[in-house]
């Protein structure tokens, strides 16, 4: 559905995107990560032809977007919507007029855009909100608006350039499962912009991280952090992980059922006084029960990770370089019935 | 001189001369801002359009539209009002007069305007342009429906802000032949040593500014 190939631009002769190829399959949810400065969002601009390349090819469903000029580029960005860091509302419209200005624009009649406006608020679920204005809402509220104004041509693509970035975790997690719900009922394929290695799990399926102005790495989210790519590192490192030095990774993988996984992480953390984080767990192969897991601890507490790991009777495989994995013994002394892990407080206590 | 007498005589000039002066001048201000309103705007609108940050950047246009706005708001009104009156005989038929008088007035406005509003404009979110972009909104509609919406209430202090200098500049006018309260203040008053004239007309300008900027603040507030 988007293709691009060989994209280079540059400004005030600085390059930025030097060569970048990436494909966008219709109805995925893609994530585009990569340091700041790097041209996420200079690609995305690229898309709608907000901003203009210099070589290569950018094809949105069958259109060279560089062709357009004029009426055309203003009819092919009506399927296209947009959604930005900063909501973008106008402050003296409520509610209603913003979500209807798009509409408005194309001189919709008003019948039309009443229901229209209507509908997209209830979908967004915040119906009652109709007369107030931006300055009256939370950010989150103000994000839905920006989505309901998104979605009011009725796009293919969705475009998000660090939707959730100014709001906090839990509103960010309101609007990322919001936007799930829009591409599972609608099949907009959304394009999402973000240094946000939290945004990327909850949201998407399909990731490519931006290194040096071209895709340094691309695939399923699971195949990207399971690769665990110097780009990856690189960007993991930038969010306040623990950074990685000479190949040695952070990273253990687990084969366990996350429920399994996240109260042996939580017990851990404990025991050993260091922050534990899961990643991973792609229930498009795995199903409900995602049993391919990651825990991400500090560099320098690896050794007793593992320990802390083999005392709770999992065995372990070496598979590349230094990377390990532990799975489930049944015959371990420390495991209960139902998969659970006893604490080491309960072990004492025994 | 008693009180009542002193009565008599401020009413006499009050009601003879000041009071119908005062209706000039508010009839040479409205005429005058309303069409430099409407002149500005869009000047306004094509220099937000050409600029150098503009919606279609365009040098050469942007520049000759530069220089004029530049050019005629250079001069002072005194000046301009003598410098064009073989014009204003021309178009309005005489030099002298309410009448005579709107037409450098609205000259010498609406440079002045149109630099207010483009300010306003130019002071919108970039971000809101981009929004109305990313939808398909056309350039006049991003002008119009964006730009001008949101920046209502700027150009409303923009306003307020112009009627109150060119309230002074009507006065001015009336130096050279305009009528209005500036006419009575300077000839009545000022050249007549009537002090009873010159303060009274000065102490109705003064009021009049305090309406013009309490009206402005109300539609302020009103519209933010």
């Amino acid at each position: 559905m988007i293709t691009a190939k060989g994209v280079t631009k540059a400004f005030n002769n600085k390059p930025v995107l030097k060569g970048l190829d990436i494909h966008i399959e219709r109805g995925a949810i893609y994530g585009l990560a990569g340091r700041s400065g790097v041209g996420k969002s200079t690609l995305l601009r690229c898309i709608n032809g907000l901003e203009g390349y210099d070589t290569g090819s950018l094809v949105v469903d069958g259109i060279d977007v560089r062709s357009l000029r004029g009426r055309e580029m203003m009819a092919f960005r009506k399927r296209i919507g947009m959604v930005f860091q900063q909501f973008s509302l106008l402050e003296r419209l409520s509610v209603y007029d913003n979500v209807a200005l798009p509409l408005r624009c194309w001189k919709y009649k008003s019948s039309f855009i009443d229901k229209r406006v209507k509908e997209l608020l209830e979908i967004v679920e915040i119906p009652e909100k109709m007369r107030q204005k931006p300055r009256e809402l939370s950010g989150g509220q103000k994000q839905r608006v920006a989505i309901a104004r998104a979605l009011a041509m009725e796009p293919h693509i969705l475009l998000c350039d660090e939707a959730t970035s100014a709001l906090d975790p839990k509103t960010a997690k309101s609007i990322i499962e919001l936007l799930k719900g829009i591409n599972r009922q609608m099949g907009i394929t959304i394009v999402f912009v973000t240094h946000q290695m939290s945004v990327i799990q909850g949201l998407c399926n399909q990731i490519a991280i931006l290194e040096n102005g071209r895709i340094a790495v691309s695939g399923t989210v699971n195949d990207v952090f399971r690769q665990q790519h110097g780009a990856l590192r690189n960007l993991i490192g930038e969010e306040g992980d623990e950074a990685t030095e000479d190949g040695a990774f952070n990273a253990i993988d687990l084969d366990l059922p996350r429920a399994s996984a996240g109260r042996l992480a939580a017990e851990m953390a404990i025991a050993l006084g260091c922050d534990v984080t899961i990643r991973g767990g792609d229930s498009a192969v795995s199903g409900d029960d995602p049993r391919l897991l990651q825990i991400i601890v500090p560099e320098e507490r690896l050794d007793d990770v593992r320990s802390y790991l083999f005392a709770y009777g999992m065995q372990r495989d070496c598979g590349n370089g230094s990377r390990d994995t532990f799975w489930e013994d049944v015959s371990s002394v420390g495991r209960e019935g139902n998969g659970g892990w006893k604490s080491r407080q309960s072990d004492a206590s025994q | 001189m008693t009180l009542d007498s002193y009565w008599a005589y401020w009413w006499k000039y009050f009601a003879g001369i000041i009071a119908p002066s005062i209706g000039a001048t508010l009839r040479m201000l409205s005429a005058s801002m309303l069409l430099a309103f409407v002149m500005g705007f869009v000047l306004a609108c094509l220099l937000v359009l050409y600029g150098p940050q503009g919606l279609r950047p365009n040098k050469r246009r942007y520049g000759i539209i530069d220089f004029l706005v530049n050019s005629v708001r250079s001069f002072p009104i005194i000046i301009l009002i003598v410098a064009i009156s073989p014009v204003t005989r021309m178009i309005v038929g005489t030099s002298i007069g309410e009448k005579a008088a709107v037409f450098p007035l609205t000259l010498s406005a609406t440079p002045f305007v149109a630099r207010i509003i483009e300010n306003s404009l130019k002071a919108v979110d970039r971000q809101l342009i981009e929004a109305a972009r990313s939808f398909g909104a056309s350039d006049f509609q991003i002008i119009v429906k964006v730009m001008a919406k949101e920046s209502v209430p700027m150009i409303i202090a923009g306003m307020t802000l112009s009627t109150i200098t060119f309230l002074s500049a009507t006065t001015m006018a009336g130096a050279v032949g305009a009528g209005g309260l500036g006419a009575v203040a300077l000839n009545y008053g000022y050249q007549s040593f009537n002090n009873t004239v010159l303060y009274t007309s000065v102490f109705i300008l003064f009021i009049m500014v305090l309406l013009i900027q309490w009206i402005g603040d109300w539609l302020y507030k009103r519209m933010v």
